[in-house]
């Protein structure tokens, strides 16, 4: 191709393109705007998609079976992020002047970054069961919720159960194997404050992120060190690596527990007989025998409108991602029935997630009885101390082994509250709100 | 017949020597300069500003910055991303130590810490060359984002490893931080990388660019026309950290807010690499039309199917966003390897002809 | 990157190595001196004591960890023959190595996926990589041929950005289980009372290292007494005097292209079967340039032998040293560990005197 066409096919595509974006994005006005960060792509796109298409059948499921949440239609749209913190960025800026009624980040990475725009631009996030966890300080972070749990609540959770197993705590040692990003570094102040505490010992095996499928020299020091129980804060393609040379070393796999990011079905199954045993923490429930669920394969699953494989519906993480969508849809309604607005936005949003209260009964409303335990967000709390329960894998599939363990709120909560305090030391224009 | 130079006459060195030498060149940079200034703040909505203007900008700085150092001294160097976060850990330090200094001085600043790692990760270059040293360069990468999460002291033992920009204002106007709009950001970015191209287009014309030219085309003979090349290497790696450290805070304190170590990872390195590839290499303004091309281009992708109606999955798009991308810049380097500042050689080649070509 | 090339000086060169040798006996001597004198407790005592003591007397884990460090080994020499079979015959730096694995991987778990029976898809895979060998000479080697080596190493970048997308597009981005099992790779492990411990050896790792060792031997064969692996040879001393005795670079290319890919599919196979086939294991390209620094791009056996000692040196690092710092310091250990290697032997491991690199 001789130079003069390729300028004059440059100089096209440069108008085309630039007319493309000058165009602006058509609307209606009468639906309910509910953007999703995803990652299909990229090196964590094992444990996102499931979650992903959990969330994206829910929404599409209230919309064909009910119409929309109270009469009004819920406009999905993803935007792929790959984990990958700016472009989570763009996707909110591209996003954010078309009032989309909430964001779920997907990613503590980008949650971070957002966090500070929230106030600003009047979008709540929901980051549930991820982000920072200082954020379920209400009155310091009026527009970020992270319920359920946050990782420090989970950790002391996850704590209590091995305190509740045959030998106690005190005098045992405690293995942290984590993924080295901030995400899997977050629970480490609680961890030490708890050892010093309780008495016992922690070992912390970082896995950087270059080494998530090359983890023997982690685990040989797991063989050194020989810990009595292990937890892994891991992510991606760390998990099932993990498990796998956590059998190789015949680690005892009904004392190692992951976070509940790290209990896949995509997790468990690639060890095959090894991962049997495997405990994970959760705060919801698996399988399909759920009204709600089943409503989803039928209006959504075999009507040929899910990205996901249907043998897929129903694992720990699709059900993760209709948790999501479950709390999200019942915070659109909480919020039309609070301020009275159909077309609800950020502004009733962040009305109706304060104001949640997805009652045991409601859960059954919804087909989802015994799904999750109630949850509830209030002003000053917007985690809510929730409980979790430990689940076993038993080759098959996920079996609930705990009763709820209620976290120590009574530990949390000071430290969420120094933390938060923390954050908005250095910022002083900081938007705080006074909850009564 | 528009661009002509037929005319010009240079009558003494200092105007031979000039940085546009050609009277056209010097209104077609003002105009440019006036268009950036003047019109884009007024024309240009939130989204273009803050992710198309902002980063590109940015990312333009870091371009040449490694431009420097690949098509000015020849010295590859895959650690950019990582020098970046030397710049953005270091003005972040900067700030909460010294809170009361203004932003910007903290922004300047924290490019010698980057420069001050450049010059000690430049070293191996004295022994190494080529591919080797591209290589070597990756050991700072890896260590700089290994250090970036183990040093607490760097992010001030956050819970969260990340570092986060709070509102700091000048004159009264909040230029970082979330109340901080993105025309004041755009245009605080502007200014600052217009002033460092200008430095970088007098540095490349003047005694330092000349020795960089001459290690470039060939060590041996540089060394025996008496460029001392301990100093030339050594400097090209610090300046041109220099510039990678300003971009790295700019984009952590006028375009994202907060970061993480992710931030500054070895894909950041490969993306300013091409950058300066498909920009041209040995060419500032290749720098910022690589940098334009390389940004803006997967933007654009991702728009198009919704704007034009399309019904795909977001997932889908970014499948075919990689392999429209890859494939671009391979077609590109075919059709012409000297880079997009090539081309313009050639437009501006053709214009001189224009209307009538013989 | 300039093609000149420096005879080092032999007499004075080897007085320097002499010279360094000496220096870091010396320091090491007075560190492990000091430690001695300073206690057990010290840190001094933990990095230049502690871990040796510790090699001894628990000598199981010792050997478990050379053997982990022999396996990974064995993976990283693999893709770093890949990147010198390439360099060899082409002068490609082929960054695109890496996802060559992933994909081999995939196309062999999709093909079974699909229905195809195990050993069919084996098949199929290593004619999926001869097609890829083939479209990439076609489309992007013989057009760019002759360019700077830059170019080159940027194309197969987009090389890579392409794949990336294309895998995704096809197979999804979620990680696949390897079918270890259904082509027959043995599972499982031997387990041995040793020192007071256990040692166990996995099969699978065993089988990688032999299948390995066969692959090595074929290639040397193929290299050394059949009429194209002369010819390849030939290309890869000189191309134009290699072109004039009548030797067809294209076909060349993509022979080496071919082996690469093959190799690449088993390191895809081996470490899948490890772990599992997912994207992110791409980034063990990155794990074999430290093995290029210290082997060198144009040496087989400095690929096998510099894999294994990086292998080796870098799971003994993490786990005797990593804990001192934090962990997690194999993400750049390796490439210290290469460039301390060039302080000693500047012309790396199989290195000729006349060498590019210094």
């Amino acid at each position: 191709m001789s130079s003069n066409k390729l300028l004059l096919g440059l100089a096209g595509a440069a108008m085309l393109a630039g007319s493309m974006v000058v165009a602006p994005p058509v609307q209606a006005e009468d639906s309910i705007f509910v953007p999703m960060l995803t990652y299909r792509t990229g090196p964590f796109a094992g444990s996102g998609t499931p979650i992903m298409d959990g969330m994206h059948d829910y929404f599409t499921m209230l919309n064909e079976r009910d119409g929309g949440i109270g009469g009004v239609m819920l406009e999905i749209e993803e935007c792929e992020t790959a984990y990958n913190a700016q472009k989570g960025v763009e996707c909110y800026e591209s996003v954010k002047d078309r009032d989309p009624v909430v964001i779920n980040p997907y990613s503590t990475g980008i949650t971070l970054q957002l966090i500070p725009k929230a106030p600003v631009d009047e979008i709540p996030i929901l980051s549930m069961g991820y982000g920072l966890s200082a954020t379920a300080v209400g009155e310091s972070f009026p527009w970020t919720f992270n319920a359920p749990s946050t990782y420090w609540s989970q950790m002391s959770g996850i704590i209590r159960y091995i305190e509740a197993q045959g030998d106690g705590i005190a005098g045992q040692k405690i293995g942290f194997i984590y993924l080295d990003v901030g995400y899997g570094r977050e629970p480490i102040p609680l961890l030490d404050e708890l050892a010093s505490e309780m008495g016992f010992e922690v070992v912390k095996i970082p896995v950087g992120v270059k080494d998530m499928q090359n983890q023997s020299s982690h685990w040989l020091q797991v063989r050194r060190e020989r810990p009595d129980w292990m937890i892994m804060w891991g992510w991606g393609a760390m998990n099932p690596t993990a498990i796998k040379e956590a059998a190789k070393i015949n680690y005892p796999m009904d004392h190692f527990i992951g976070v509940w990011w790290s209990g896949g079905n995509v997790d468990v199954t690639p060890a095959g007989e090894g991962a049997v045993g495997y405990l994970s923490a959760n705060f919801h429930g698996t399988g399909t025998d759920f009204p709600a669920i089943q409503d989803i394969i039928t209006h959504v699953v075999e009507a040929g409108k899910s990205l996901a494989d249907p043998d897929t519906v129903g694992d720990n993480f699709y059900n993760r991602g209709v948790a999501n969508a479950v709390a999200t849809a019942e915070a659109i309604r909480t919020a039309q029935q609070v301020t009275g607005v159909s077309v609800v936005t950020g502004v009733e949003m962040r009305e109706g997630l304060e104001n949640l209260n997805i009652t045991a009964e409601r859960l059954t409303e919804i087909g989802l009885e015994g799904f999750m335990n109630p949850m509830q967000i209030t002003c000053e709390d917007h985690a809510g101390a929730h409980p979790i329960y430990i689940q076993q894998w038993d080759g098959e599939n996920w079996n609930r082994v705990s009763d709820w363990i209620e976290p120590m709120s009574d530990r949390v909560r000071p430290m969420l509250e120094a933390a938060a305090e923390a954050y908005l030391a250095d910022k002083p224009e900081w938007q705080t709100q006074t909850c009564n | 017949m528009f661009y002509r130079e037929a005319g010009q006459f240079k009558t003494n060195y200092r105007t031979d020597q000039a940085v546009f030498p050609i009277f056209q060149d010097k209104i077609g940079v003002l105009v440019i300069l006036a268009f950036l200034f003047l019109v884009v703040p007024f024309w240009f909505n939130d989204f273009w500003l803050n992710s198309i203007m902002i980063p590109t900008l940015i990312f333009s700085l870091a371009a040449i910055g490694l431009n420097l150092l690949l098509g000015y001294a020849g010295q590859i160097s895959l650690g950019t991303g990582g020098f970046m976060g030397v710049g953005a850990y270091s003005c972040y330090k900067l700030t909460t130590i010294f809170p009361d200094i203004n932003i910007l001085v903290h922004i300047l600043l924290s490019g010698f810490f980057a420069a001050i790692v450049g010059i000690l990760f430049g070293i191996p270059s004295l022994r190494i060359k080529g591919f080797y040293l591209a290589i070597a360069t990756l050991a700072s990468q890896f260590f700089l984002e290994w250090s970036f999460g183990r040093i607490g002291w760097l992010y001030n033992y956050n819970p969260s490893g990340a570092i986060e920009v709070s509102t700091k204002r000048m004159f009264g106007i909040a230029i970082t931080g979330p109340h901080a709009t993105s025309l004041t950001r755009y245009l605080i970015v502007l200014s600052i990388v217009v002033v460092l191209t200008w430095v970088a287009s007098n540095l490349v014309r003047g005694r330092i660019g000349r020795a960089w030219m001459a290690v470039r085309d060939m060590d041996i003979a540089a060394e025996l026309i008496g460029i001392r090349l301990l100093q030339a290497k050594l400097t090209a790696f610090a300046i041109s950290s220099y510039f990678a450290g300003v971009a790295g805070a700019l984009m952590v304190f006028m375009w994202l807010g907060a970061a993480e170590v992710e931030s500054f990872d070895i894909n950041h390195s490969f993306l300013i690499l091409f950058m300066v590839v498909i920009g041209g290499t040995g060419s500032l303004i290749g720098s910022f039309m690589g940098a334009a091309f390389i940004w803006v281009l997967p933007i654009f992708l991702r728009a198009a199917p919704r704007v034009l109606g399309v019904d795909i999955s977001a997932a889908t798009v970014e499948h075919f966003n990689f392999m429209i991308v890859g494939g671009l810049i391979i077609f590109f380097l075919i059709v012409e390897p000297n880079g997009i500042a090539r081309l313009w050689q050639i437009g501006k080649e053709k214009l001189r002809r224009w209307p009538f070509p013989y | 990157m300039s093609d000149t090339t420096l005879k080092s000086d032999g007499g004075s060169s080897m007085s320097q190595t002499q010279r360094n040798w000496l220096i870091t006996v010396l320091i090491l001597a007075a560190a492990v001196a000091g430690s001695f004198v300073a206690g057990s407790d010290s840190l001094l005592y933990k990095v230049f004591v502690g871990p040796f003591v510790e090699m001894y007397e628990v000598p199981d884990l010792f050997v478990q960890v050379l053997w982990e460090g022999l396996v990974a080994g064995t993976l990283y020499a693999l893709v770093a023959l890949g990147f010198v079979l390439i360099f060899k015959a082409s002068g490609v730096f082929n960054f695109a190595q890496g996802i060559m694995v992933v994909f081999g991987g995939l196309s062999l778990v999709g093909f079974y996926a699909a229905g195809v029976p195990a050993f069919l898809s084996l098949a199929l895979s290593v004619a999926m990589m001869y097609g890829l060998a083939w479209t990439v000479e076609r489309v992007v080697l013989r057009p760019l041929v002759n360019q700077d080596p830059l170019i080159l190493f940027m194309a197969t970048i987009g090389l890579t950005y392409f794949l990336i997308g294309f895998g995704e597009f096809i197979f999804g981005g979620e990680p696949k289980t390897m079918i270890t099992q259904e082509i027959g790779l043995p599972s499982g492990s031997y387990d041995f009372d040793w020192f007071g411990g256990f040692v166990s050896f996995q099969k699978l790792d065993i089988a990688a290292a032999v299948i390995a060792a066969i692959m090595v031997g074929c290639l040397a064969v193929f290299f050394n007494k059949t009429r194209i692996g002369r010819a390849l040879r030939a290309v890869a001393d000189d191309h134009q005097a290699a072109l004039s005795v009548g030797i067809t670079l294209r076909q060349i290319w993509v022979i080496v292209w071919f082996a690469a890919g093959i190799v690449a599919l088993t390191t895809g196979i081996m470490w899948g079967a490890r772990s599992d086939v997912s994207f992110a294991l791409q980034v063990i390209a990155l794990k074999a340039l430290p093995v290029i620094i210290l082997g060198g791009l144009t040496s087989i056996p400095g690929a096998i032998v510099g894999g294994l000692i990086i292998g080796v040196a870098e799971k003994t690092a993490e786990f005797y040293w990593g804990p001192l710092v934090g962990g997690s310091i194999e993400s750049w250990i390796p490439y210290f560990i290469a460039l301390g290697f060039l302080w000693f032997r500047p012309q790396g491991l199989f290195g000729e005197k006349i060498i590019d690199r210094i």
